[in-house]
């Protein structure tokens, strides 16, 4: 646990960057500052691993002050990752990723084996690890970052955001494996970005922070949105939240029952929209079949947006069954099978039914 | 005979190349006062730059010294500090030393620029990586700022040597040995193909020298500093 205790950061030229902040991020968990460009959310977490010194109030590590530690030492024991990567340009991925290893004085055999670990695990190659960082593209040198953090297996990883200058596509990858990651070693990870989407997704609890470092709601995702603090979080957080509160909501939907055809099949005329599977019964599109009929051919078959799997929430219910041309969502089973299909008015009358 | 070929004759003649006063003794003359200066030098020039690029402090000296230094001349420099060193200084080094001075000031700002600059153009996030996951400022220097300016603080490196191999001729304006002894003996007995081909020596020697600098330059620099592009 990191417990901020009335801390304030007021740095040399006057500006007060983070105000009598208290909070208690718990262990074990990602938690995420988020709030407006230049509302502190850096400065805080620099003020975890002693980047920055507070001009007042402590910082403490399981109860321990973090000021009681040589900087340099309490640096070594917590991972460290920015936006940039900040790899070394002249290490080859696996000396950059030996780096904590080695300053904490480990010998080369084990700082080796630390860091191909770490890399392997945060979904690298051996081959890119003989490689330098000029040699690779942003998203695998944000990966590099990742597993120069983790290399030393630090209990805690700050993270300042790390994912900000990948792609969109890229960045999804990156954030199901930090959860993935986090889940695994079960790790302390805080986490600074300035994209609520993020925020949500990635926290188990969020921190809002508002401009001149104040904290405007600690809470975990499915409260922000439900339930904002104030005017300011309730902005930040988004015209659509309620949209977005789905994506916590969980809502007993069965699906209902979806005649499914094989590419091959005949389909009478006017059956309307059937939907194609494979041999295994995923899912492979809608067919329209309103005003034609025939033996089922791939070019017949219109690919459709999001499939949603059971047990998912309202949110990814919703959507799949609004992205499809029958509108009718698929809902598939562990295997990817088609188990049915649900209407967006199924989806809305569970959430009336759970709200009442 | 025209100057082309009086200078190849020159050249050609077993003659001009072997003995105490031959080419080779005077290359070899040449080289000891040019590595001479380039490692004193390096030893004045690499800290300071060091230290101005890893702390920021004395920016100006850095920039304003190569400026300052060049405006000089070596001449100068080289009839002050004989006239200063004469008296207090007996033998040859009386001589050398005055020329050892002239060839270090010019060698000083190449490197100290070159040191300056490659460790101030590191990545202010590796810096901040660096020190994020527990370096000392010493270890910033040594393991992330000094490598990263490898090539900068070689090139100051190969930058001075030309310089010095060039101005070294000076040396033997005040009686000292090196290849300028072909050009200052050659005027003076008006043995202009000695001169001429003295001054193709030099030239060669500055150029065989830096490619050996260039090879070094080549050992020390890490690959990743000089491979560029995604892929391969
Ligand atoms: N070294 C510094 N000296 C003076 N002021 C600073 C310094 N670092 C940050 N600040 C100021 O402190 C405030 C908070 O900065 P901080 O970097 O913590 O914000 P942030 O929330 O991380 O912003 P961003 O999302 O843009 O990264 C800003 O007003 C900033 O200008
Ligand atoms: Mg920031």
């Amino acid at each position: 646990m990191i417990r901020f205790d009335s801390v304030t950061k007021t740095y040399d030229d006057g500006t007060t960057a983070v105000d009598e902040l208290s909070l208690e991020i718990p262990g074990g968990r990602i938690t995420v500052l988020v709030g407006p460009s230049g509302c502190g959310k850096t400065t805080s977490l620099r003020m975890i691993n002693r980047m920055v010194e507070p001009t007042s109030g402590r910082i403490l590590i399981d109860g321990e002050d973090v000021s009681d530690r040589p900087a340099a030492q309490l640096r070594r024991s917590i991972g460290y990752v920015i936006q940039q990567a900040g790899l070394f340009p002249h290490r080859t991925v696996l000396s950059n990723v030996m780096t904590v290893p080695r300053l904490l004085g480990w010998d080369r055999a084990r700082a080796r084996a630390a860091a191909t670990e770490a890399i392997e695990k945060a979904g690298l190659t051996a081959q890119q690890a003989g490689r330098y960082p000029s040699q690779l593209s942003g998203g695998q040198q944000q990966r590099v970052g990742v597993a120069r953090a983790l290399a030393s297996g630090p209990q805690i990883v700050l993270m300042d955001e790390p994912y900000s200058a990948v792609d969109p596509i890229v960045r999804a990858e990156l954030q199901d494996e930090l959860r993935r990651l986090q889940g695994e070693l079960g790790i302390t990870v805080v986490l600074v970005t300035h994209d609520i989407d993020e925020a949500l997704s990635l926290g188990d609890m969020v921190a809002v922070m508002r401009y001149g470092g104040h904290l405007a709601q600690f809470a975990t995702p499915a409260e922000l949105l439900a339930r904002p603090a104030d005017d300011f979080v309730a902005s930040f957080v988004g015209k659509d939240r309620g949209y977005r509160a789905l994506g916590f909501a969980d809502v007993a939907v069965s699906p209902r029952p979806e005649r499914t055809v094989r590419l091959g099949e005949a389909v009478p005329a006017g059956s309307g929209w059937v939907l194609a599977v494979d041999d295994a019964g995923r899912p492979l599109g809608w067919a329209d079949a309103r005003s034609w009929g025939g033996p089922l051919t791939e070019s017949r078959v219109r690919r459709f947006g999001t499939i949603a799997r059971l047990g998912e929430s309202a949110r990814l219910l919703l959507d799949a069954a609004l992205s499809s041309p029958s509108r009718r969502g698929v809902v598939v089973d562990e295997h990817g099978a088609v188990v049915g299909t649900v209407l967006a008015d199924d989806v809305l009358d569970a959430l009336d039914a759970r709200s009442t | 005979m025209n100057a082309l070929a009086l200078t190849w004759e020159w050249l050609t003649d077993p003659a001009s190349w072997t003995g105490a006063g031959g080419i080779l003794a005077q290359s070899v003359a040449h080289l000891r006062y040019s590595f001479l200066a380039l490692l004193a030098a390096a030893l004045v020039a690499v800290p300071v730059g060091l230290w101005v690029g890893h702390t920021g402090r004395g920016r100006w000296l850095a920039v304003n010294a190569a400026g300052a230094v060049r405006a000089v001349p070596s001449l100068g420099v080289l009839f002050i500090a004989v006239l200063l060193l004469l008296p207090r200084l007996r033998g040859e080094l009386a001589f050398e030393l005055p020329a050892l001075i002239v060839l270090v000031l010019l060698a000083v700002p190449p490197v100290l620029a070159g040191t300056y600059a490659g460790v101030q153009a590191t990545d202010p996030a590796a810096r901040d990586a660096a020190r994020g996951m527990g370096m000392t400022g010493t270890q910033v220097l040594r393991l992330v700022e000094i490598p990263g300016a490898m090539p900068l603080i070689m090139s100051g490196l190969r930058a001075a040597m030309l310089q010095i191999i060039g101005t070294a001729t000076i040396a033997a304006i005040v009686g000292l040995g090196g290849l300028g002894r072909f050009l200052i003996d050659g005027q003076a007995s008006r043995d202009y193909g000695q001169m001429a081909g003295g001054a193709v020596v030099v030239a060669l020697l500055a150029l065989a020298v830096d490619i050996a600098l260039a090879a070094v330059q080549r050992l020390v620099v890490s690959p990743g500093l000089t491979t560029a592009g995604p892929g391969r």
